[in-house]
């Protein structure tokens, strides 16, 4: 087996895209499809929460990519500015409108499904307001990348908000443990058999996660190699104009 | 088939209407500019190539 750095290869990445990329996108649909189909027509009400409890099939599984991406993004980031390899930095480009997306997902859920069980759409709650705030670091991440010509710059420069950024994707995920007021509950999965959701609504919940977990894949390997074709094309136009 | 979601129908069924819309729109528009780059990068090397 090769080393990972292969990748890096812009040629070597977009054939591993090609073989990879037709399977991943089955098995995402394949597996999203049986998950949200499974929750939503074959699970039974909460005692508690009703019907609302179906929700929960999209808002976990999006809130945990809007977290995750952006630790992806992390990664890939600090690959650049140590490696300097561009597949890495177009990596982390790529995956930023996904995060953003599932993050817009996980604000919208939550607030449709706060509203009947909270009484309201939105609490300044130390978990929805550093959801918020990742959010706005994710256009932030985008608008920066459109802003500067140089590609290598804007990768440094959105390597480094990244970095900074990393520190709300973290209270996203930890913040109901840093503090205990607001209204948001604990994890909703959980090692410990107690707090874990039951097994009715978890086995359809983990399929879900999986499915959007393909999907990331999928879309990370479609929208990389676009990054690819559209770095190529720039420096073969800078190339015809230099005559 | 069509389970009955009671008082809460709306709230489950706008979550599922939006998340689906705005997933399904990602797809759609990454599909589209990677056609439109291949498409780009394709016409500029058959230019280069002559």
């Amino acid at each position: 087996m090769g080393s990972i750095w292969e990748y890096a290869n812009p040629v070597k990445f977009i054939r591993t895209a090609e073989t990879v990329l037709p399977w991943v996108s089955i098995l995402a649909t394949v597996t999203l499809v049986a998950g949200l189909v499974w929750g939503f027509f074959f699970t039974p009400d909460d005692y508690r929460q009703g019907a609302t409890v179906k929700i929960i099939y999209i808002h976990v599984p999006a809130a945990l990519m809007a977290i995750n991406v952006w630790f992806m993004m992390l990664v890939t980031s600090l690959v650049w500015l140590i490696r300097r390899h561009h597949v890495s930095a177009l990596a982390a480009k790529a995956a930023a409108p996904v995060g953003a997306i599932m993050t817009v997902i996980a604000l919208a859920t939550g607030a449709i499904w706060g509203q009947p069980m909270w009484g309201t759409w939105w609490e300044w709650d130390p978990r929805l307001t550093s959801f918020l705030i990742l959010f706005l670091f994710y256009l932030g991440y985008m608008a920066l990348w459109e802003a500067i010509d140089n590609p290598d710059t804007a990768a440094d420069l959105t390597a480094v908000l990244c970095i900074v950024g990393s520190v709300f994707a973290i209270l996203s995920r930890y913040a109901v443990n840093f503090w205990n007021q607001g209204l948001h509950q604990g994890a909703s999965l959980s090692l410990d058999k107690e707090e874990n959701v039951a097994d009715v609504f978890s086995t359809p919940l983990y399929i879900t996660i999986a499915g959007f977990i393909l999907l990331f894949i999928a879309l990370v390997f479609l929208r990389t190699r676009t990054e690819i074709y559209k770095r190529r094309a720039s420096a073969l136009l800078a190339r015809e104009r230099l005559g | 088939m069509m389970p009955d979601l009671g008082k809460y129908a709306d709230a489950v069924l706008s979550s599922y209407i939006v998340s689906i819309i705005l997933l399904v729109a990602l797809v759609a528009m990454s599909l589209r500019a990677s056609k439109k780059a291949r498409a780009e990068l394709q016409k500029l090397e058959d230019r280069r190539r002559g």
